[in-house]
């Protein structure tokens, strides 16, 4: 019998400790896929965020190292600058990367960093309980935003990987989902282009990868994938967002 | 030995590069800005890392990096700087990393002014961060002696794999003072195990600056804290300068120190003997070494660039056996001898 799907040798054989509905798991899961097929798990080091998305460490088989909410990207650069051949990733949430630590990600953007960061935006503050995010959409209701998102008061929804783009240091920046087949396959070959964006040194990469976020959206996971597709892709549209000319194709 | 006429700033630069100093990140503030400029110039010449972060706060978290991938460190900078800062002392006390964090302080609160100051003691002394900690605090008093604790500092961090403080002054920092460069033979140090390296070669491991399991956490915290009783025991250096049977012992340490020496100079000249005591570890404290000299002497006088900071620690270890007077200018001020003197006639009434 010919095994044709397994689960990744990276994906350390444990539950995950998301919600039902969450796509972390999913995400990670992807990027150890891409460490197994670029065979890099011995020369890559995670660097992890404060939120939801610190669970990582107990799931990927890497190095990693834990920081403080918002630096992992200045981190991250200062192991990179330390050991250059290796494969340094930040793995973040809208509120860590977005928010307060948008001065790290802008300026290892601007730097054209060799380091690849991964920008899970589910929209929300999640670990402490749903609060408004920069990356919140207008009219949506979170519980520090129990009216709906004003763009009077709180301004509007943060284009981080548009704002990203326009630097020369940023060699690959993409925006992807994962509710749908189509949708994953293409979230893979982004977070492929982005590792070896930073394989061949030319520059900054980030993937932006849109996720629900049931349990603080109020919503069961069927219906928190709806509204993610019906209200947050139209404003986070998807696709590649810059593509330097040298960056490697691949399927 | 060969003497170099040198500028503080760069002879602390110059000796963590003799240190074994791999990367160091900074960003550029008065009065320490030289530091950089030192580094910009001489770490691509020995192969290493400069780098200037676009903040204070980036700075301390690619050191952080840097240090988890097991390698020598450094930043720099002044008081406001080192606040910024404080968020990652915090981590990397957390995560047991070894970093060399030097402070060539200026006068504050707020942006203050860019004048030499002891105004950061409790900053440096008392945490500065959130949390239950401790780093380690070393006072020069002269650029020699910053470029012997630069040694000093790098050695102590890896051995406790905790933050270390050069505590300086903008007049440290600022002045040129002959200085021979000689790397102390230190005993061997453990290897760097935990390194983040990548896991090649043996099985994955990881950093942490959390514990969400709060008896963890409280295991962590004292076993901190049993390393802390060691560098109690272990690491308290100081000086005592000026007469046996002293009438008065005065107590200051960096810049002030320099100028106390003279006072115990000037007032042996008048007939007044004085001792003074000069804490090289701010962290930790000579507590015994001062109350013994409090008791011989009867009394004592604490002179910092402050309104009163270190003053807190001298009446702690004092513990009330003897009187203690404080005499402090502040803002970038500086206590003269004079003034000093003066005050010491008032209190012994002569």
């Amino acid at each position: 019998m010919q095994t044709i799907f397994e689960r990744p040798k990276t994906l350390i054989n444990q539950p995950f400790r998301y919600c039902p509905g969450c796509n972390h798991g999913l995400a990670q899961r992807l990027i150890a896929e891409v460490i197994d097929e670029l065979d890099i798990a011995d020369y890559t080091i995670g660097v992890g965020p404060v939120g939801c998305s610190v669970y990582i460490y107990e799931c990927l088989d890497i190095d990693f190292v834990m920081g403080a909410h918002g630096r992992a990207p200045a981190i991250a650069t200062g192991i990179k600058r330390a050991y250059p051949d290796r494969m340094v990733f930040s793995y973040q949430g809208d509120g860590d990367i977005a928010a307060i630590g948008t001065a790290e990600i802008v300026h290892a953007a601007v730097r054209g960093e060799c380091i690849s960061a991964f920008f899970i935006n589910n929209a929300t503050f999640g670990m402490t309980g749903g609060q408004m995010a920069p990356t919140s959409i207008l009219g949506q209701r979170t519980t520090t935003s129990p009216r709906g998102r004003n763009s009077k008061e709180a301004g509007f929804p943060f284009k981080l990987g548009e704002m990203l783009a326009v630097n020369e240091g940023s060699a690959y920046i993409a925006r992807v989902a994962l509710t749908k087949p189509q949708y994953i396959k293409k979230a893979k070959q982004a977070i492929k282009r982005a590792f070896l964006t930073q394989q061949a040194g030319l520059g900054f990469s980030l993937v932006e990868i849109l996720s629900p976020c049931p349990t603080n959206w109020g919503m069961v996971p069927l219906e928190a994938v709806q509204w993610l597709e019906k209200n947050i892709i139209p404003v986070y549209p998807l696709g590649e967002i810059k593509v330097k000319e040298e960056i490697p194709n691949v399927r | 030995m060969k003497k170099t006429l040198m500028k503080g700033n760069d002879a602390v630069a110059e000796a963590a590069i003799q240190a074994g100093c791999e990367l160091y990140f900074g960003y550029p503030i008065t009065p320490q800005t030289e530091i950089s400029e030192y580094f910009s110039l001489r770490m691509p010449e020995e192969g290493r890392v400069f780098f200037q972060a676009e903040s204070e706060i980036a700075s301390i978290y690619m050191l952080y990096g840097a240090s988890s991938a097991g390698k020598r460190v450094m930043t720099s900078s002044s008081g406001p700087g080192i606040s910024l800062k404080q968020e990652g002392i915090s981590y990397l006390v957390s995560a047991e990393l070894p970093a060399v964090i030097v402070n060539m302080s200026r006068g504050g609160p707020g942006l203050g002014n860019v004048q030499p100051s002891q105004s950061d003691y409790f900053q440096a002394v008392k945490g500065g961060g959130h949390g239950d900690y401790k780093v380690i605090v070393l006072a020069p008093s002269t650029v020699q002696e910053l470029v012997d604790l630069t040694y000093l500092a790098f050695y102590l961090a890896d051995k406790y794999r905790n933050p270390v403080i050069i505590l300086g002054d903008g007049m440290l920092g600022q002045m040129m003072e002959p200085v021979v460069f000689q790397k102390p033979d230190f005993p061997p140090l453990p290897p760097k195990d935990w390194a983040i390296t990548g896991k090649k070669g043996r099985d994955r491991q990881y950093i942490l600056c959390f514990d969400l399991d709060p008896r963890g956490l409280e295991e962590f915290n004292q076993r901190l804290f049993e390393k802390y009783r060691k560098i109690e025991q272990e690491e308290i250096r100081y000086e005592v300068f000026g007469d046996d049977e002293p009438e008065m012992l005065l107590v200051g340490y960096g810049t002030v120190a320099r100028i106390l020496k003279s006072v115990v100079r000037e007032a042996k000249n008048i007939g007044i003997r004085l001792a003074l005591i000069r804490p090289i570890t701010l962290y930790p404290f000579p507590s015994d070494a001062l109350q013994n000299l409090a008791r011989k002497a009867g009394r004592v006088l604490d002179v910092e660039m402050n309104m009163g900071q270190m003053v807190e620690d001298v009446k702690l270890a004092v513990n009330g056996a003897v009187p203690v007077h404080f005499y402090g200018r502040s803002g970038g001020m500086i206590p003269t001898v004079e003034d000093t003197l003066k005050m010491i006639r008032d209190i012994l009434g002569k």
